[in-house]
């Protein structure tokens, strides 16, 4: 297996002791000219990769705020389509790496090909899809690495003897659940993320970076301390539930002082 | 394609990295102890000291005559302890939770059986109990909430979605993420991530075990056909299991076709749905063309979900079970008409499987005989009846 496609996500952690600025939105939440909007915003302000969430009726990895902008832009009419429209208006002013966080669903009912054939059209670089682990992922990963696009794999505080497995096969980068449970923002991360890093380093480089339950500087500085970077998504969405459209502003200083923080790890 | 825990092209494991783990220690647990001598005595000793196995396979004579065709047989899952057939499955994963060292469970309910069963199976064995009920269903079946209080369990009405039975899975499967050291999810159906199908359909398949023997002994032959309500599809597989090999068995599950097949107010998975990967599992599931899962509706919380069991899409895609959908009118008639003409008042669940009987029986002769699942009794939805008819019962 190649560890090496041709796309941008190396991109995001290409200098040595470079520490990535992940940050998360969901498509359509209010609407698509907002999400264009806010992803520009934040690559303004320091982000090096995207993860735009494509709405799904039933996020179960997901916590509350997340769950909430789910239902907010599937009532507002975002589909597969409009995600897809939302990546092609920000390529026109943008290079900056994107994936894709969906379930596997949505993808699967669009059709794997059809999927990756539009995701490798439009410049997306790689998928996360929670429900879709190392046992499954192959049915996903022939079809998206035939298109370029990286499937990238999960590792969590429960996965023990599994780390090795999944980081020999990971590709793009390696996203580590710091926590138990769904995404949301957490008071504290408590574990053990050094002795996972360390596992996953004895068989491969592909850079890792952690996300749930991150929301302050602090938390992110520590976590790309650890790691080569950190992912942020419900902070950046409950920015999003609370000001709506005018939320840019807001997410550019967020993300701006986050960024900071994990250049300083 | 993963071969695990695969019917066909359906099952899989199709879950967060989190709980994969776990899933294979249920796995090794499960493959170990339905083989362990003093595990299946103690199991059998709880179903037939505790919960009343075997259930009874009545002769339905009334309806038989009246309905003018084969001789109706009842398997009466009704009448197991908590009224239901999901005593069957709980019971043997709430033992199998407590040898693997666990000390709470947690389950999603729809009409609450499932709850119930949960909640009695913990009180019994001295386990934490916690259940994940839709909003909307903790209304419907007000009187299942209050019950599984009594029993000491914790009752969340799960305000997400569409407040049924797909959000309390959904409710439940994030609980269980975020605690699996001391937690065991004990799943209602024969649905989600493998192993959790084939779990369930051992557990319940104690139903065809007894029928098939029950019917041979008192008709010496097999029947022309076996008749379950299907939800996600537990107490229909149980109903099948034994009889998938006698090819001459026909096997007729029936779908919750709500206010019917050709409006979007149903829950037919089989009649309206598609190929889909939902709730850990790949299977048919009513959805729309993005693969968003469809607010599907039935008047039976029990069978308001939008997909179905992996085995079931198999046996449906090989042909040898076949799907009918019954609309709400359907099945409340048919559980007027069994209370009146046998004094059996059924779950309206169930109540789906007696329409269909009404429906075909004629079509065989007396010396045929079909046997319907009553896989729960009625008195759950006797107000809910009620309302249907326009009847307005005060407290």
């Amino acid at each position: 297996m190649s560890k090496k496609l041709n796309n941008k996500i190396s991109k995001a952690f290409d200098t040595a002791n470079k520490k990535a600025f992940i940050a998360f939105i969901t498509a359509g939440d209010p609407d698509a000219d907002s999400t264009v909007n806010f992803i520009l915003e934040m690559e303004r302000a320091g982000a090096d990769l995207i993860e735009v969430g494509i709405p799904f009726s039933d996020p179960t990895a997901e916590g509350v705020v997340i769950q909430e902008a789910n239902i907010r832009s599937l009532k507002n009419g975002m589909t597969t389509d409009g995600a897809f429209d939302i990546v092609k208006r920000v390529r026109e002013k943008s290079d900056i790496p994107i994936c894709f966080m969906t379930y596997a669903n949505p993808v699967f009912h669009y059709g794997y090909d059809r999927f990756f054939g539009r995701c490798e059209e439009l410049g997306v670089d790689g998928i996360i899809v929670p429900d879709m682990p190392y046992e499954e992922k192959q049915e996903m990963d022939e079809p998206a690495k035939a298109h370029g696009v990286s499937v990238i794999s999960m590792v969590s505080p429960t996965s023990d003897e599994r780390v090795k497995s999944i980081a020999r096969d990971a590709e793009g980068f390696i996203y580590v659940v710091s926590s138990m449970g769904v995404t949301g923002v957490r008071s504290e991360i408590k574990t053990d993320i050094d002795s996972i890093i360390k596992n996953i380093r004895e068989v491969t480089d592909v850079p890792c970076a952690i996300g749930f339950g991150i929301s302050t500087p602090q938390q992110a500085k520590d976590m790309a301390g650890k790691s080569d970077g950190a992912i942020v998504g419900s902070a950046i969405v409950r920015i999003v539930a609370e000001y709506g459209k005018e939320a840019g502003p807001k997410l550019y200083e967020y993300v701006k002082s986050m960024k900071e923080a994990v250049e300083k790890a | 394609m993963n071969e695990k825990g695969r019917f066909g092209i359906h099952g899989g494991q199709y879950i967060s990295e989190t709980l994969m783990n776990e899933l294979i220690k249920l796995e090794e647990a499960y493959e170990h102890y339905k083989n362990d001598p003093e595990f299946n005595a103690e199991l059998t000793d709880l179903l037939n000291n505790y919960a009343g196995r075997p259930s009874l396979l009545y002769y339905a004579e009334k309806m038989s005559k009246d309905l003018g065709g084969a001789k109706i047989y009842l398997k009466r899952e009704d009448l197991n302890h908590t009224g239901s057939h999901k005593i069957n499955n709980v019971l043997g994963q709430a033992l199998l939770a407590k040898k693997m060292g666990k000390t709470r469970l947690i389950a999603e309910t729809g009409a609450g059986q499932h709850g119930v069963a949960t909640a009695t199976a913990a009180a019994l064995l001295g386990m934490e109990c916690e259940i994940f009920m839709g909003k909307e269903d903790t209304v419907r079946q007000a009187l299942n909430v209050y019950r599984m209080e009594l029993l000491g369990a914790k009752v969340n009405a799960v305000t997400t979605g569409t407040m049924t039975l797909k959000d309390a899975v959904n409710d439940a499967m994030r609980e269980w993420s975020g605690r699996v050291s001391d937690t065991h999810y004990c799943l209602g159906s024969v649905m989600g991530p493998h192993p959790f199908p084939t779990i369930v359909r051992d557990f319940q398949s104690v139903i065809s075990k007894e029928a098939r023997a029950q019917i041979l002994e008192k008709e010496g032959k097999l029947p022309a056909a076996v008749i379950a309500c299907v939800g996600g599809g537990s107490n229909s597989i149980g109903m099948f299991y034994n009889f998938i090999p006698d090819k001459e068995v026909e096997l007729i599950g029936c779908e919750a076709g709500g206010r019917g097949v050709d409006t979007p107010e149903t829950a037919a998975t089989i009649a309206t749905g598609s190929l889909g990967i939902f709730h850990g599992m790949k299977s048919y599931f009513c959805q729309d063309k993005y693969g968003q899962i469809a607010p599907v509706y039935s008047i039976s919380a029990g069978l308001d979900y939008p997909g179905i069991g992996p085995e079931h899409a198999y046996l449906h895609d090989i042909g040898r079970a076949k799907y009918v959908p019954i609309t709400d009118e359907e099945a409340v008639c048919a559980f007027e008409y069994l209370s009146k003409t046998e004094g059996i008042i059924p779950a309206i669940e169930s109540a789906h499987a007696v329409a269909q009987a009404i429906k075909i029986a004629k079509n065989y002769s007396p010396d045929q005989s079909i046997i319907i699942c009553i896989s729960g009794r009625g008195d759950k939805d006797v107000a809910a009846i009620a309302r249907y008819r326009g009847v307005d019962l005060h407290d």
